[in-house]
């Protein structure tokens, strides 16, 4: 059966991904310390968040932040896309009543040695005006409608 | 400005808390991690597509971190256990109470299958000098997270960047 999903020729440097609004609420935050075992109270005591933290309310924590970066780029590529690498950086907490807005836009289209093709990322998460989460990702995509990155394995592979 | 105690400089770059996962790589956390963020990608919900393009159920590769974090509680822990415990050493070595991280950076490689082991350590690569933040006087600490599976293969490598900090008062 063919996945629907891009391949390496579909994909063009500067493209945009297509943005992605979350409206957050308390039960977003606190199912993802749940999936993440993160039982530390800033992620569900808005009491803590508040009084030791310093900040106004429970905020998103770093493995849910990963996840919704990962959903965010597999959404766009179909389940073909393999991530490399992924990287982020927080400048910013993720809030109850914050609308989070996820963009993307491909920075670079490249094949390596090893025949894999790569899409590079530039993807951010805004609320409002503000940029709460700055990402980089390399994830690997088809390069026909044959090939099937989760394939490659050992030198094949080069993330 | 505090120098930085030498026991401290003594843990850069010391493989530190080798361990393996509680409990083998399942579905239902990987369900658990989807429904979180809404994530359908049919790798992990659809057999036919894990058989046909994974070989098999595989977790979400930024999942990695989760498979060692610790339960809430499990019988004879007579102390709290902690998700990245240098980090919680530095913590309180350093006496910094609060921390948040900033950066994070993970480079996958074989997939983390269900049913697999998985086996971790920590490694502390660099600690500031005391800097000035908007949260307050701390620094910032540099630790990797390798992971291995029950074959020795790696399946990921995961780089943090914490920061330490005394609020203003």
């Amino acid at each position: 059966m063919s996945w629907k999903g891009l391949t390496l020729e579909q994909v063009k440097a500067g493209q945009a991904l297509p943005d992605l609004p979350i409206d957050v609420t308390a039960t977003t935050v606190v199912a993802g310390a749940i999936a993440s075992r993160d039982y530390r109270p800033m992620h569900h005591d808005k009491d803590f968040a508040v009084e030791r933290n310093g900040v106004r309310n429970i905020f998103i924590n770093t493995p849910h932040n990963a996840a919704f970066f990962e959903r965010y780029i597999t959404d766009w590529t179909g389940p073909k896309g393999r991530l490399g690498k992924i990287q982020f950086r927080m400048k910013d907490s993720v809030f109850p009543g914050d609308r989070m807005v996820f963009h993307g836009r491909v920075e670079k289209v490249e094949t390596d040695a090893a025949g894999c093709g790569w899409a590079s990322l530039a993807v951010w998460l805004t609320v409002g005006e503000k940029t709460t989460t700055e990402c980089t990702a390399r994830i690997a995509l088809p390069v026909s409608a044959d090939d099937n990155p989760w394939k490659r394995r050992g030198d094949d592979w080069r993330p | 400005m505090a120098e930085l105690p030498d026991d401290v400089k003594g843990w850069i770059g010391k493989k530190l808390y080798e361990q393996w996962g509680e409990f083998d790589v399942e579905r239902g956390y990987i369900f658990t991690t989807c429904a979180s963020v809404q994530n359908g990608n049919p790798l992990f919900w659809d057999e036919k597509a894990a058989q046909e393009l994974t070989g098999g159920f595989i977790a979400p590769p930024t999942m990695i971190s989760v498979w060692f974090r610790p339960h809430h509680w499990s019988p004879g822990r007579t102390e709290e256990a902690v998700p990245l415990q240098l980090h919680f050493d530095l913590k309180k070595r350093l006496a910094l109470p609060e921390a948040v991280m900033t950066d994070n950076t993970i480079t996958f490689y074989d997939p983390v299958r269900v049913g697999d082991r998985l086996k971790t350590y920590q490694v502390l690569r660099s600690v500031s000098d005391e800097k000035q933040t908007k949260l307050g006087i701390g620094r910032f600490w540099v630790l990797d997270v390798e992971y291995e599976n029950q074959k020795g293969e790696k399946v990921a490598t995961e780089s943090y960047t914490g920061l330490g900090y005394r609020r203003a008062s």
